[in-house]
């Protein structure tokens, strides 16, 4: 296995640890640190992937790079919906969660 | 079954078949590299991701800012009136002023580097809105606050700013007679630089946005009675 096969394989291993995180808990913040985890893992398959074999590949690097900014955006509008919801319920989970 | 069970064995299988799919994955029909460096000489840069992100799929990163333009806009959709004092931006200490005092200028110098080594190496608009933004943070947890941009024209001028300049340099290739987002190869390390700049600014004001926006932390929730007696 080579070194950049093993990244692409924590990748997935981080994609598992997400997953389970997001169905585990309940707390929205908890939630939302999962679904960050999933997408790092993601990331780092598809940068991993991508170098097995042939060196650093400039086309999936820009694609993560990408991704990177859309899910910093996503999270920060995440934390402030998620922060409006507890000022206006008092609570840090969803209804159906309660 | 418990769900703590049921969430391990999805997330075992998951990983799982993942790793089974990573281990029989099909090999590359095209070599991306080889073709990316076979372009660069067109592309007005030096450095092959910028290359990538601002010239052969720029399209992708025009896109992207329009996905950090409309996280800003719902965020704004969501806001509450409030005041925005300097008692509730977070820790107002003399030594926090002293230290940025000294750090801001350095993060300035940072980003700028960071913006024109885009071109050569590792760095660029993002990485340098980034920075930038750090500094509009780190001046609003010290309580020194962001007066100039309490002016929502100013504000909304300078999201806008990054977009609009990118919109108007692919649109002006399609007037040359190129097609969207050509860039004529003379002019295409100068025109990518111009727009970053403006999108760095652009950038940055997103995520300085975003982090304002969100509800402060220190009050409680408006409507005590729908809290729950019982905190599990």
């Amino acid at each position: 296995m080579s070194s950049a096969l093993f990244y692409a394989w924590v990748g997935v291993v981080l994609c598992g640890l997400g997953l389970f995180g997001f169905i585990l808990h309940r707390h929205l913040m908890r939630r939302l640190l999962a679904f960050n985890i999933m997408g790092s893992g993601s990331f780092m398959i598809l940068v991993g992937l991508a170098q097995d074999g042939r060196g650093a590949d400039p086309v999936p690097q820009a694609l993560v790079l990408t991704g990177i900014v859309v899910a910093v955006a996503s999270t920060a509008l995440a934390l402030v919906i998620l922060r409006r919801w507890y000022r206006v319920s008092g609570e840090s989970r969803l209804p159906e969660d309660v | 079954m418990s769900r703590k069970l049921l969430a391990a064995l999805l997330s075992l299988t998951v990983t799982l078949a993942l790793s089974l799919a990573l281990i029989d994955r099909p090999l590359p029909t095209e070599d991306l590299p080889a073709r990316v460096g076979q372009a660069m000489q067109s592309s007005g840069v030096a450095h092959p991701v910028t290359a990538v992100l601002l010239n052969f799929r720029s399209y992708d990163t025009l896109l992207e800012v329009g996905v950090l333009l409309i996280a800003v806009v719902v965020a704004l959709a969501l806001r509450e009136a409030q005041p925005d004092g300097p008692d509730r931006m977070g820790l107002d200490n003399p030594l926090l002023r002293a230290i940025t005092a000294w750090l801001m200028p350095l993060m300035l110098m940072v980003s700028g580097y960071l913006l024109w080594a885009g071109s050569t190496r590792p760095g660029g608009a993002f990485q340098a809105g980034a920075v930038l933004a750090a500094c509009g943070v780190l001046l609003r947890l010290c309580g020194t606050g962001l007066s100039w941009l309490e002016q929502p024209w100013r504000l909304r001028a300078g999201l806008a700013l990054g977009p609009l300049v990118f919109l108007a340099a692919g649109t002006a290739t399609m007037l040359a007679g190129a097609s969207f987002l050509a860039y004529p190869e003379p002019l295409a390390g100068s025109l990518i630089l111009f727009i970053e700049l403006n999108l760095m600014v652009s950038i940055a004001l997103a995520l300085i946005s975003l982090f304002r926006l969100a509800p402060p932390q220190s009050d409680s929730p408006h409507f005590a009675d729908r809290r729950r007696s019982r905190r599990e």
